[in-house]
């Protein structure tokens, strides 16, 4: 039993010319809910399908459960203990919610009738309505239910709560808390919900032009982090980009605005050296970090 | 005890449930002796991450504020002789009260005082919490 569940090494890979993952390190424990974080185009659903095979890649590796995916048995054999929700969500329209779960039962030998129940009443879904007829949020619960009732140790998921209300992602949220207090399930899903984020993940990934440019657990990241507000009597110098631990430095006029993740009192008292007005220290929050570090246009 | 946490603030998550634990221990609303909620009961209820209640609760009892038993769940320490603490309070109450007379006679007013006060607190905590991490 390996406690990294999701473990990648330099991984890469290209459109044709165009690089979409360029050498990513990930690492997801066991039991931790993972958000994968970044801007549109930034690499999140290539890397997700690579993860499930669905997409090869040029170089670096892959360890699902500790196993390397070496060769297609291997992978197969990954995918067994892995769920995924896609992004577009499709189902059979022809079915009724219940007729879609009983299609999709005799699949998986490990299904939980315990987790279908309880999700079914958790999330209120007509039984007898057709799939076409749900509600997009509703569509989506089904889809969950579907893989969550798989028994699978591993839950991957691309965008689950986009364009959902905020009554129905607090009950996705919701699920998803109860899975991995009762299961013990690991769960990595890309989002641009940072507030959701905040509330479910216990860690998050941030990716940035195919490279992991944050991977921590949230908590740890927020402790280390802190934003420093400097009032000069003058302009404010330009020493300030060079301290060690300093992540970004934005000069305003006669005050600056730092980023740092390391010797915070350190650099704050290197920072006293050159004579502020003022020196202001504050805790940062997943949206200035997520800011901070993706490139600007 | 009713927990509210603010998952959008930099503060971290568990931290922020440790001092809403103590609080509630220090305000009576738990006392030494009562059984916490589990960790999966506080995770549905708040809609967060039982990894982060159980970091928070082991944290506690590290600090001696709660007592886990296996098998069992989380209660809440029996007070050490409360009396030492009052005792704390007041002296610290008397140190800030002569800080705060000498800011009045600088000429700062109540919210600079105020914002002294907590610029202060945080800076010295975040020194004590970098410390305890680098032990």
């Amino acid at each position: 039993m390996s406690d990294i569940i999701i473990a990648t090494r330099d991984l890469s890979m290209s459109y044709g010319s165009k690089p979409a993952v360029r050498g990513l390190n990930l690492a997801v424990p066991r039991g931790s809910i993972c958000g994968f974080l970044g801007r549109n185009g930034a690499g999140k659903t290539t890397t997700l399908k690579l993860l499930l095979g669905m997409l090869r890649r040029d170089a670096g590796d892959i360890r699902l459960f500790g196993e390397p995916m070496a060769s297609e048995e291997a992978a197969i054999a990954a995918r067994r203990r892995t769920a995924f929700v896609s992004e577009d969500k499709e189902l059979y329209p022809f079915m009724t919610v219940s007729q879609m779960i009983r299609f999709t039962r005799p699949f998986f030998p490990t299904w939980r009738r315990d987790l279908e129940k309880k999700y079914l009443h958790l999330f209120r879904l007509p039984q007898e309505k057709p799939v076409p007829k749900l509600s997009k949020g509703m569509r989506t619960q089904l889809m969950l239910l579907l893989a969550m009732a798989r028994g699978a140790e591993l839950l991957i998921m691309d965008e689950p709560t986009s364009g959902l209300d905020p009554a129905v992602t607090e009950e996705i949220m919701e699920a998803l808390a109860d899975l991995v207090a009762s299961d013990g399930t690991t769960i990595f899903f890309s989002s641009h919900q940072l507030a959701e984020v905040e509330q479910i993940c216990d860690r998050v990934c941030l990716i940035d032009d195919g490279q992991a440019v944050i991977d921590g657990v949230l908590d740890e990241l927020k402790s280390q982090y802190r934003r420093i507000l400097l009032v000069f009597d003058g302009e404010a110098p330009k020493e300030l980009a060079h301290f060690p631990g300093v992540d970004h430095v934005r000069r305003r006029g006669r005050t600056a605005s730092l980023l740092a993740h390391a010797d915070i009192d350190t650099v704050v008292d290197r920072t006293r050296q050159l004579g502020p007005r003022s020196v202001e220290v504050h805790p940062v929050t997943l949206k200035e970090l997520f800011l901070d570090h993706v490139k600007g246009d | 005890m009713d927990l509210r946490i603010n998952f959008s603030s930099g503060v971290p998550i568990y931290l922020q449930l440790m001092e809403q634990i103590k609080h509630a221990v220090d305000t009576g609303a738990i006392r030494g002796g009562e059984q916490l909620p589990t960790i999966r009961k506080i995770a549905e209820e708040l809609t967060m991450n039982p990894n982060t209640v159980a970091k928070a609760y082991r944290e506690l009892e590290r600090e001696g504020v709660i007592d886990v038993r296996h098998g069992s769940g989380a209660y809440v320490a029996e007070p050490k002789t409360s009396s030492t603490k009052s005792a704390a309070i007041q002296k610290a109450a008397e140190a800030l009260r002569q800080a705060i007379e000498t800011g009045r006679t600088l000429g700062l007013s109540e919210s600079e005082l105020r914002r002294v006060f907590e610029n202060e607190v945080s800076r010295l905590l975040d020194v004590a919490t970098a410390a305890r991490r680098r032990t």
